[in-house]
């Protein structure tokens, strides 16, 4: 039998505040968060409001789909999980409900990506607890 | 209430060290100390105030270090904020002294991130259990990946090159060649640092700030205390301090912390851009140089490419930038805001022999700490010798 590649790069800190984001996840369900009171959006998620402190949120489904804002293509990293790994790439993406998030750009070769490619998500089950929203060309 | 004139850098002192394996941290910050003291013509006795940070993981340090000099400031202030710290610390201090707290405060750094082998912008970011870290760590963030996606972003937005970029490093290596304790003094050019591999694309090698041990201090006391001290006095006219970060997820990445403190200190200073002899720009790498720039207002937004290119921040030039060579070419022990005040003293003072920027009054010094792609503290000062 294949001896189980262990998963080493760093695993999310989930607390209570995340928790739903990262369940969502697992379901293969990207969200971001709409304040009920003033309608701002905001993404990390976060139980208050930062526009005007107010508790009560609406959780917002996204379609996965949007542009890469900027991107770095990393050579250099001596952490585990991620020196073997290299090059990868290191994106914002802006998604299309507005807001930017911190992810890895996959399945393409470094030197085609660009500002401003569409771009949806894939959801990558790293662990049975942990998904991440990576995200490809779109298709 | 103002804050101009009020307070002034009495002392300044640059551990000489690049490379101290023999020293503790704390050796070298006492070394540091007795540096600035002696330059200012103080004693320890004198010491009523400190400012550090950069020990440990307790974020109690400053206490640790107070037991190893047997100090017992009336003022003590332990802001950390990356790499701009101890200019933060720099403009708390005066205003400690115009308040009344304290009489004689000591800012102070050391650091022996070379001689410990610590990947300072490469070893992966660490985190401190924040909550933003589970939404970034997974994705293998590094520092110098995080100012690489603001490069990035700039030479879209504007067409900025990696050419205009490396003009900042050839010219800091310029400068570092007239520093005899600069960690690299050998010229380099606009080719050598395209030619240097990427580390984070777009940032080469050379547009990276070097790894070295080392440390500083300064002395800051009353505008009339310094006066009666050995050295001129350089006062404090202006200074500001904020933060940047994602804002939600909001954040147009290209306007920086500088945008805001850079704001207020030229206002609490009473001067303009024109007034400016001196600019030392934390320079983490080329990018911070150039979207500091833009973001003080030096020139517009857009224009830094262009702005850097043709010799105007050598230390002969219109903008004379980090004439002692800076992060990129003397010395980064990891947070190395001190040596921005340090080398706008010397500079203030006309103590820079072949690197002197002539007729040089006025210094602004813009330290940018943390990482500028996600979040990031900056602290303006702007200081003079009149």
């Amino acid at each position: 039998m294949a001896e189980q590649k262990k998963y080493s790069k760093p695993l999310p800190h989930i607390d209570e505040e995340s928790r739903p984001w990262w369940e969502a996840l697992q379901r293969h369900e990207l969200y971001i968060q709409k304040c009920r009171e003033c309608g701002a959006t905001r993404y990390y998620p976060r139980a208050l409001c930062t526009q005007c402190l107010s508790e009560r949120t609406e959780w917002v489904r996204c379609a996965g789909r949007g542009k890469v804002y900027t991107f770095t293509v990393t050579y250099q990293n001596q952490a585990p999980g991620f020196r073997e790994s290299l090059p990868y790439v290191m994106a914002y993406v802006e998604l299309d409900e507005g807001v930017k998030m911190l992810t890895n750009l996959v399945d393409c070769r470094p030197e085609d990506v660009k500002i401003g490619m569409p771009v949806e998500v894939v959801y990558e089950d790293v662990t049975p607890e942990v998904t991440l929203a990576k995200f490809r060309p779109a298709r | 209430m103002s804050l101009s004139r009020k307070a002034a850098v009495a002392g300044a002192y640059e551990h000489p060290t690049r490379f101290a394996p023999d020293k503790s941290m704390f050796q070298i910050m006492a070394e540091s100390i007795r540096g600035a003291l002696a330059d200012a013509g103080l004693t320890i006795k004198d010491v009523d105030g400190l400012c550090t940070t950069g020990i440990g993981m307790s974020g109690m340090g400053i206490v640790g270090f107070c037991d190893y000099m047997n100090l017992t400031p009336n003022f003590v202030d332990s802001t950390s904020i990356g790499g701009s710290s101890f200019v933060a610390h720099t403009a708390h201090a005066a205003a400690a002294i115009a308040a009344g707290l304290c009489n004689v405060c000591v800012v102070v750094y050391g650091s022996t991130a070379a001689s410990s082998r610590f990947a300072i912008g490469t070893g992966g970011a660490g985190g401190g259990g924040d909550p933003c870290d589970q939404y970034e760590l997974p994705f293998g963030p590094t520092t110098v990946g995080s100012y690489a996606m603001v490069a990035q972003r700039h030479m879209h937005e504007y067409g900025t090159t990696s050419e205009q970029l490396a003009e900042i490093a050839v010219t800091m290596r310029l400068h570092a060649s007239m520093n005899p304790v600069a960690k690299y003094r050998e010229p380099i050019t606009v080719e050598d640092v395209l030619a240097s591999r990427i580390i984070s694309s777009p940032l080469h090698l050379l547009d990276c700030c070097i790894i070295s041990d080392g440390g500083g201090a300064l002395v800051i006391t009353s505008a009339e205390r310094a006066r009666d001290l050995r050295k001129k006095p350089v006062y404090i006219l202006g200074t500001g301090e904020t933060v940047r970060h994602v804002a939600d997820g909001h954040r147009d990445f290209l306007e920086i912390a500088a945008a805001q403190s850079g704001r207020l200190a030229f206002e609490r200073a009473g001067v303009t851009h024109k007034d400016i002899d001196l600019a030392m720009i934390y320079d983490s790498f080329t990018i911070t140089v150039l979207a500091t720039l833009e973001n003080l207002g030096f020139c517009k937004r857009g224009e830094g490419g262009a702005f850097v290119q043709g010799g105007r921040l050598r230390f002969d030039g219109e903008l004379p930038c980090n004439t002692d060579g800076g992060g990129l070419s003397s010395n980064h022990p990891g947070m190395r805001g001190i040596f921005l005040v340090i080398e706008a003293t010397r500079q203030l003072r006309g103590e820079c022999g072949p690197r002197q920027v002539r007729d040089c009054n006025v210094a602004l010094v813009h330290g940018t700490g943390g990482t500028l792609g996600t979040r990031h503290s900056g602290a303006t000062l702007i200081l003079s010798n009149q």
